[in-house]
């Protein structure tokens, strides 16, 4: 019996062996631009990062296979599994930071809050611009005192600020917002706790009453929470939840009976994933996302004709094209090599390095002319990064659920970013101070 | 709950002195090796974990290993050890770093001696839980109030600037040699512990609380002691993960299932061992990093990545298993049993 196991064990490492010897191993060289991927494709948040990363492969070989790279330069990318950890996170960037077979990276996406925040001040040391699109530092939005942090398109800040335009925009003006009550129902971590800075200031600048209820991890149980709201009886509720605790909180509230087309769920509760579970309460439903689902996007009409139906798609399941996850995926490939094209117009149509691609990221310039050309428009909103605007955006649009399908029922709703963005200087004064740091003055031709 | 240990790890005489060639061997490829060859991803993706993770698995087996009180909550003192430390260095940075490491310690060691209090009345598996209480109560109350990560927006601590005597450690050599230095001294202390009357009547009290008590050893009192000195260690552990290793932490760096890995990590190493910590530390660290990188070498590419990703997860699994039913004292005793082998060799025992 222990031999025969033993001689299977070898048999299989042979056989495993044997096989990995006969493909061939993609080869990176010097001339091309290398996209490292950090993806979380096992643990908790693999069934939807499965999604992202399809949407990414594919628009990057879209690039390659269509577009014959950005100006000519070949895109090679590889994986580097991150399980949403810091320490996997860390080891990948470790892995990747001096490129690959002479290839070089040019921005880093960290994909995952843990990873993000650990690498905050590795990528200032290694001068590796890290591009960390609906989550990450909100004060690095600050590039004097970030200069490798990109909080690109929407931070916990504008989306707080979005919301309350949104609402403002349903109501028929901000002055209608005056004793209006809105109630934000947020997840007990870091995550949720971003927004109560930003909406107690609207709160005193529109009169609206705050109503702040947290949800403790992992929120599979929020009869409390909704008994609250159902007391407060709030005009509006702002979901800031995720994983498990956004189609609790829906069944929840349809319960108590809330009703659910004035929930609003912000970035990380706009997934189908997140509302599916909650079955037929959650028809109805509103969320705020930068990425909208959809596959009527022209980008979607180049792909399905040139990779999908060739048969070259990263999707495992063909029915998430063009699913919140994978449009979230399109967007932050969009991004990247939006960054490095930019780059490359000033440094020559070659592989650039991280200093070369910061650069790229803070003169980036996305308008609507752009977006025509890359098939994007209505998928991603403009975008124009500078030295010490490191968001660029600010915009998101709302989307309801039908109970099978997301439909956009708002067009782009901007923040009031120029109200906030004292309190984000604050916070990176602030942080600043702490590290000792001087920050830098813009000049605008750095 | 623990394994009745072998005669060389709880001998009844001292070891014989020899001079130890295996271990000046090791500390000069870590002092002078290291420094010369390692790079930056040798030195910051797995070097500096393995090291922090070996220490606090370190903190754990005192408690766990040598004195037998099973604990879920080793996150959660590294996480009073790390807000502690940066509350330090934050709020009185004429300490130095040395010092609100130790100050770190020390608090983590109060806060460890407060959970230890219900060890006077239960054991087992009740007491398991209320380490679970506290693994959520500490992890909790670094999201709750803001004073202890500075007022900040994302809720993270990160290490203000790292200097020793004028020395800046912010370069990956710098915060390696500082977590070396402190795990050898926190490992060098552990061994004379183990080794002192304190270290013996923890053991008694591991093997038979009861006989202990008998025999005159003040039982609450060591088991308390325990907690609190385990606590020193993961404290000062929390603090090394925190600034040596991630730079920016928060209370979920530090969440239950750090807890685990360090709990599978003396399991696996080999409870009531010091040296197992380290053996216990590489396994869990170092070799998912191994088969990573082997599973790109030889498939990157040409499978599927999602399916490449599952099968190091499986691989991992069954190697654990495969350890554990092979050895389930951990791979120190593995070890143990080569060396001994070895020795006898070329003739058979």
């Amino acid at each position: 019996m222990r031999a025969s196991l033993k001689r299977s064990l070898v048999g299989a490492a042979f056989a495993l062996a044997t096989l990995a010897g006969a493909v061939p191993r993609a080869m990176a060289s010097p001339d091309q631009q290398f996209i490292p991927l950090a993806t979380y494709r096992v643990g908790a948040y693999a069934s939807s990062g499965v999604q992202v990363w399809a949407g990414m492969i594919d628009y990057l070989r879209y690039i390659n296979e269509v577009e014959g790279g950005i100006n000519g330069v070949k895109l090679v990318w590889q994986e580097c599994e991150t399980e949403w950890t810091a320490e996997k996170g860390i080891e990948c960037y470790e892995r990747f930071k001096h490129g690959l077979d002479g290839a070089p990276v040019a921005v880093y996406q960290p994909n995952g809050a843990p990873a993000a925040y650990a690498l905050s001040e590795r990528a200032e040391v290694d001068k590796i611009p890290l591009i960390t699109l609906g989550y990450g530092r909100t004060e690095a939005t600050d590039g004097t005192v970030f200069p490798y942090n990109f909080p690109v398109m929407l931070t916990f800040y504008s989306e707080a600020s979005t919301l309350v335009n949104y609402i403002a925009q349903r109501e028929g003006g901000f002055d209608k917002l005056k004793g209006k009550k809105i109630a934000t129902v947020y997840h007990d971590s870091a995550y949720g706790r971003e927004t109560l800075g930003p909406l107690k200031l609207l709160a005193e600048k529109y009169g609206f009453e705050n109503i702040q209820i947290p949800v403790a991890d992992p929120g599979n149980e929020q009869s409390a929470q909704w008994r609250q709201v159902r007391q407060a009886n709030p005009d509006w509720v702002f979901l800031r939840t995720w994983g498990v605790s956004t189609p609790v909180a829906v069944k929840t509230a349809a319960r108590f009976g809330f009703p659910v087309d004035h929930i609003i769920g912000d970035i990380w509760a706009s997934s189908s994933e997140d509302v599916l579970p909650a079955g037929a309460a959650a028809k109805g439903y509103l969320a705020l996302t930068p990425y909208p689902a959809g596959a009527d996007f022209e980008i979607h009409k180049r792909l399905k004709q040139y990779i999908l139906d060739k048969g070259h798609s990263d999707l495992k399941d063909l029915k998430n094209f063009g699913s919140v996850y994978y449009n979230s995926g399109l967007v932050n490939a969009a991004v990247a090599v939006e960054a490095i094209r930019t780059g490359q117009a000033k440094f020559g149509k070659r592989p650039l390095n991280g200093e070369e691609g910061r650069w790229g990221l803070e003169h980036l310039n996305i308008d609507d002319a752009r977006l025509k050309d890359m098939g994007y428009l209505g998928l991603m909103q403009n975008l124009k990064l500078s030295c010490r605007d490191h968001e660029g955006g600010g915009s998101a649009r709302v989307q309801q659920w039908d109970g099978a399908n997301w439909t956009l029922i708002s067009e782009w709703i901007a923040a009031d970013r120029g109200l906030l963005r004292p309190l984000i200087d604050e916070k990176s004064a602030a942080f600043a101070k702490e590290k000792g740091l001087t920050p830098r003055t813009c000049t605008g031709d750095e | 709950m623990s394994i009745p240990l072998a005669q060389h790890t709880a001998p009844l005489l001292l070891i014989q002195r020899r001079i130890p060639w295996a271990l000046i061997g090791l500390l000069a490829l870590a002092f002078i090796g290291v420094p010369l060859w390692g790079n930056d991803y040798w030195l910051n993706a797995i070097l500096i974990p393995f090291l922090v993770l070996s220490l606090a698995g370190l903190g754990l087996n005192l408690l766990t290993g040598y004195t037998g009180q099973t604990s879920v909550g080793a996150a959660g003192f590294m996480a009073v050890g790390a807000f502690a430390t940066y509350g330090f260095l934050l709020r009185l940075p004429e300490l130095g770093l040395p010092v609100a490491l130790l100050g770190g310690g020390v608090i983590s060691a109060l806060v460890g001696l407060l959970f230890g209090l219900p060890s006077s009345r239960i054991k087992g598996f009740y007491l398991m839980v209320t380490t679970l209480a506290a693994q959520f109560f500490l992890e909790w109350l670094f999201v709750k109030f803001p004073w202890f990560y500075n007022y900040g927006s994302s809720g993270t601590i990160s290490a203000p600037r790292l200097a020793l005597f004028g020395h800046d450690l912010n370069t990956p050599l710098g915060r390696y040699l500082l977590t070396l230095v402190t795990v050898l001294l926190l490992t060098w202390t552990a061994i004379n512990l183990v080794r002192s009357q304190v270290g013996r009547n923890w053991m008694a009290i591991r093997d038979m609380d009861t006989a202990a008590a008998v025999v005159g050893i003040p039982v609450v009192r060591y088991k308390r002691l325990a907690f609190a000195v385990s606590s020193f260690y993961l404290g000062i552990a929390g603090a090394l993960w925190a600034f040596a290793y991630l730079g920016t932490a928060s209370a979920s760096s530090f969440d239950i299932n750090r807890s685990f890995q360090i709990l599978f990590i003396i399991i696996i190493g080999g409870m009531g061992s010091i040296a197992g910590n380290f053996v216990g530390a590489a396994f869990i660290s170092l070799l998912p990093i191994f088969l990573s990188h082997a599973g790109q070498a030889l498939f990157g590419g040409s499978v599927d990545a999602g399916q490449l990703q599952n099968l190091q997860k499986i691989i991992f699994g069954v190697l654990i298993i495969v350890f554990l039913i092979k050895e389930p004292e951990g791979l120190i005793r593995l070890l143990h049993n080569l060396r001994d082998r070895v020795r006898q060799w070329p003739l058979r025992f």
